[in-house]
């Protein structure tokens, strides 16, 4: 009896240690992608022509057939497409798990200035959200904390890896700010318009009030690291420390804002910020204004595209249409979703775009090339060009249509298992008959 | 007299309900790939619609005197979309919350036909919703089918001769409602299982005592001798109980996981209760056979998951298995968002899991209609039926697929070309920002009203 339970013990020991195993391991070394067609983003569209990948970096992208160096898988790409690894310019992936769980929620940190607190902090590599994402093309996101008015930073992560370090493209994004509004804030909002006038003027000096001490705090380490001698270091201030990157220009400043009047209230607070990098975000009425934040010339993370009108008197087509007029009007677009668990959706907010006025090369940029340039990684990402990091998949056609498949994603050069939970789960219950 | 004035009064509602009939309209669309949901596409194929039914579908049909002609080449015709859970159309609140049951209350009396947001559903291809109550409660309300004539008042958007339907809800919901916010059972998924036998038991004996006080009445009102029996008070949310009992109302069941899934079903079989829904379940993959095997149908998301606990094992290929189960299986919104768009997330279902196309259309077409009990009036293109369908730029599982027009009972009600922006139907001047943008999924769609009450939602951020 004894023996038949160390028996069972062992048994269920083999199983269990069998399912623990739950991914493959993601493949790095030399690959050649031949027979493609390629969607470089930068350099057109090459119809028929390899792509070859050295240890996490594209070494070739060209027309014609590989002659090949011993030592390189071969994909054979024929009748197949690849695309650079799509960007998803605002999540809360890696930040939040469960929305209704709040233990699983990092995203909020109390305060109302909180500069000093880094997305890149509290990025759980193990979230069961990101293998999710990426099997569906999305390789790269921005996470950004939202609580307050200065969140603090966000982070531009790879989906691939271990730990924020290794995930990490840009581990300081963005200083993450939200734009006070004007308006009411729900239904309940008994306030009139006297008060909620008040209430915005208060906010707002309230910003610039904390920004001002900033920037003197910032002049202030500035004068003493220039000229030391003789002067006593000023204390450090944390939270103003962490803001010093945004003064000289070197970290941009992401403003959520909707409303048409709160958008034209943060470009004339914008403009009276020279010298720093501004980007606008979620902008539901950019398309009002869009020549104002065109001649601003304020690039705009637009979205999500799939969103219901903001006034109920505007054309159903609003949401969608936004991304398009933004463009035509001069300003430079990115999309996002902000979303957690579904970012994966970011391929279809792209294709609402594309099909109501961006068109598909504009709308591909606006999930490629041009996220990487407004967080200033466009040296790394957001393209499929020799010297960048191997970001990309391979597709059976445009990864905008939801009947398209992705068959293969490199990230940070890992051809990375096509797996996450829910086609585990598939895998388990589409046969569930067979055993039981 | 009296007699007088109630039959005046039946009149005058006659004459009423005739100046409001419904419009039907008759069109010729011609030379259309036809996406009939009833058997494979037809090519180049004209449909004619008389007096809002599909009369004729075949080749060079010829339009009669006075009816207008579509030419539809290159573009696509389907079925109008039914969306088989959704809460448009409702003055502000979805949820009587304030017990475990409430059958007795009806989203027919609260159904708004100036919502907007109708608008935005025809122009997504919509043309029939089902609109429910919420999951605050294990009993909830009854729900209301409705056709969206955009700009008829509430009696003409019903969708006359659909059953009645109700709203169950089992897990997190009811439990958080009940048992967190009040301390009353349920707290627990045992609780939620003994109010619904519990409930259904007093209905019986409800129904035995009521019944035998109408008779004893019955008998002694013929002579008035000896004492009145003693009444037995109608009670309405019991009357609602034993017609769900007697197969006359179709319930949808709010449901997530596995365990609760197959309780319900047990507790139905003990009671003979039979054509039901099961709404979200998103855990319906993991008991597609025994749904299948208990005639349960499923109307779940495409790809929603894990915004709250019990949909944290969830899959984006739930409906795939299920559908391969033989399980009837739709894709609903749950959201003035996502019913702009059914037919891109029925196209993800032959992403996520490899239905056929053909299966994915009849997701968001006759499956719905089965699920509503109508699937003898609408749900596909085939002759007889009402001519409730959409014309579309391409084939409607595509990105760039673009609605042209939508048509319920042959009527046109969205037309893209002649779109105008402003489609209120009420103007309210004191309107400016709206200030619920809707966007991915909201955590407690289904509890809108509940948690503000309460005072318990947890995350700022989340819409309700």
């Amino acid at each position: 009896m004894k023996k038949l339970n160390l028996f069972l013990v062992l048994c269920f020991w083999a199983v269990t240690s069998l399912q623990a195993q739950i991914t493959e391991k993601p493949e790095y070394g030399k690959f050649a992608i031949t027979n493609a067609k390629i969607y470089t983003v930068t350099n057109g569209i090459i119809e028929q022509g390899f792509i070859l990948i050295d240890n996490g970096v594209i070494t070739e992208v060209t027309a014609g057939v590989a002659k090949l160096p011993a030592g390189y898988k071969v994909i054979n790409a024929q009748g197949k497409s690849v695309y650079p690894g799509f960007i998803d310019s605002g999540t809360l992936l890696g930040l939040r798990e469960i929305e209704a769980v709040p233990v699983t929620n990092d995203q909020a940190e109390i305060g109302e200035f909180t500069p000093n607190m880094r997305a890149f902090t509290a990025i759980n590599p193990a979230s069961v959200n990101i293998p999710v994402t990426r099997v569906n093309g999305v390789t790269t996101v921005i996470a950004h904390p939202v609580n307050g008015t200065i969140a603090g930073k966000s982070t531009l992560i790879n989906l691939f890896g271990y730990s924020p370090d290794s995930m990490a493209v840009v581990a300081d994004a963005a200083l993450q700010m939200e734009w006070p509004s004007s308006g009411k804030r729900g239904f309940w909002d008994q306030r009139d318009e006297k008060k909620i006038k008040e209430d915005f003027e208060k906010t707002l000096k309230n910003i610039n009030d904390y920004w001002e001490k900033a920037r003197f705090y910032n002049d202030m380490m500035s004068a003493y690291e220039a000229n030391p001698k003789g002067k006593s270091k000023p204390d450090k201030n944390v939270e103003w420390d962490a803001m010093r990157p945004v003064f000289n220009g070197s970290l941009p400043v992401v403003i959520d804002v909707n409303r048409e009047n709160d958008i034209l209230e943060a470009l004339k607070w914008i403009k009276e910020h020279k010298g720093i990098k501004f980007v606008l975000s979620s902008a539901s009425e950019g398309w009002r204004v869009a020549d104002k934040i065109a001649e601003a010339g304020v690039p705009c993370l637009v979205g999500p595209t799939l969103r219901t009108i903001s006034r109920s008197y505007d054309n159903y087509q609003a949401p969608y249409q936004n991304a398009g007029k933004l463009h035509k009007a001069g300003v430079m677009v990115a999309i996002r979703t902000g979303e957690t668990e579904n970012t994966r959706n970011l391929n279809y907010n792209a294709g609402y775009a594309a099909a109501y006025g961006l068109g598909t090369e504009e709308a591909l940029k606006a999930v490629t090339i041009n996220p990487a340039k407004i967080f200033g990684a466009d040296s790394k990402i957001g393209s499929l060009e020799k010297g960048k990091m191997a970001n990309l998949m391979i597709t059976n056609g445009d990864p905008f249509e939801p009947l398209t498949n992705i068959e293969t994603v490199f990230i940070n050069g890992y051809k990375i298992p096509m797996i996450s939970r829910q086609t585990q789960l598939f895998e388990e219950y589409k046969d569930r008959d067979s055993t039981n | 007299m009296f007699k007088k004035i109630v039959l005046g009064l039946f009149v005058s509602c006659m004459m009423l309900s005739v100046a409001h009939a419904q419009q039907k309209g008759s069109v010729l669309i011609k030379n259309a790939t036809v996406i009939t949901a009833a058997g494979e596409d037809l090519q180049n194929t004209d449909v004619l619609i008389k007096d809002g039914i599909i009369s004729e579908i075949g080749k060079d049909l010829k339009a009669p005197k006075g009816v207008e002609t579509i030419d539809a080449t290159g573009k696509y015709v389907m079925p109008g979309i039914i969306d088989a859970h959704s809460h448009l159309a409702v003055t502000r609140g979805i949820n009587e919350w304030t017990n475990p049951v409430s059958a007795e209350v009806s989203m027919e009396d609260v159904i708004n036909p100036n919502d907007e947001g109708m608008y935005a559903a025809l122009a997504g291809g919509v043309t029939t919703i089902h609109v429910m109550h919420g999951s605050a409660n294990v009993i909830g309300g009854q729900g209301e089918t409705i056709k969206l004539r955009y700009g008829m008042n509430q009696d003409d958007l019903k969708f006359q001769g659909a059953p009645r339907t109700i709203k169950f809800a089992l897990g997190e919901n009811p439990t958080r409602v009940h048992g967190q916010g009040f301390g009353v059972q349920p707290r627990t998924r045992m609780g939620v299982e003994q109010i619904v036998r519990t409930t259904f038991d007093a209905a019986k004996d409800y129904k035995v005592k009521r019944e035998a006080y109408l008779d004893e009445y019955a008998k002694w009102a013929k002579r008035k001798k000896g004492l009145e029996p003693d009444p037995v008070a109608r009670n309405y949310r019991y009357d609602v109980i034993n017609d769900i009992l007697a197969g006359k109302v179709l319930v949808h069941c709010h449901s997530y996981r596995a365990d609760e899934i197959l309780m319900l079903m047990r507790v139905f079989n003990d009671y003979g209760v039979k054509n039901y829904t099961f709404q979200h379940v998103l855990e319906g993959f993991k008991v597609a056979p025994e749904m299948a095997k208990n005639g349960a149908h499923g109307s779940t998301f495409s790809d929603w998951w894990a915004y709250k606990f019990e949909v944290y094992y969830a899959s984006a290929y739930n409906a795939a298995i299920m559908n391969k189960y033989g399980v009837v299986t739709s894709i609903n919104s749950d959201s003035e968002e996502l019913i702009r768009h059914l037919n891109h997330e029925a196209a993800k279902v032959v992403k996520y899991g490899g239905t056929s196309i053909g299966d994915a259309i009849k997701m968001i077409t006759i499956n719905p209609a089965k699920q509503l009990g109508i699937d003898k009036q609408v749900g596909s293109i085939e002759k007889g039926k009402q001519a409730d369908l959409a014309i579309w730029s391409a084939h409607p599982f595509s990105i760039y697929a673009i609605c042209e027009q939508t048509f319920v009972d042959g009527v046109s009600y969205f037309n893209r070309a002649t779109d105008p922006d402003d489609m209120r139907l009420v103007i309210n001047p004191e309107e400016d920002y709206k200030l619920h943008e809707t966007a991915g999924r909201e955590v407690d769609a289904c509890m809108s009203g509940v948690f503000e009450f309460l005072g318990t939602a947890t995350d700022s951020h989340s819409h309700n």
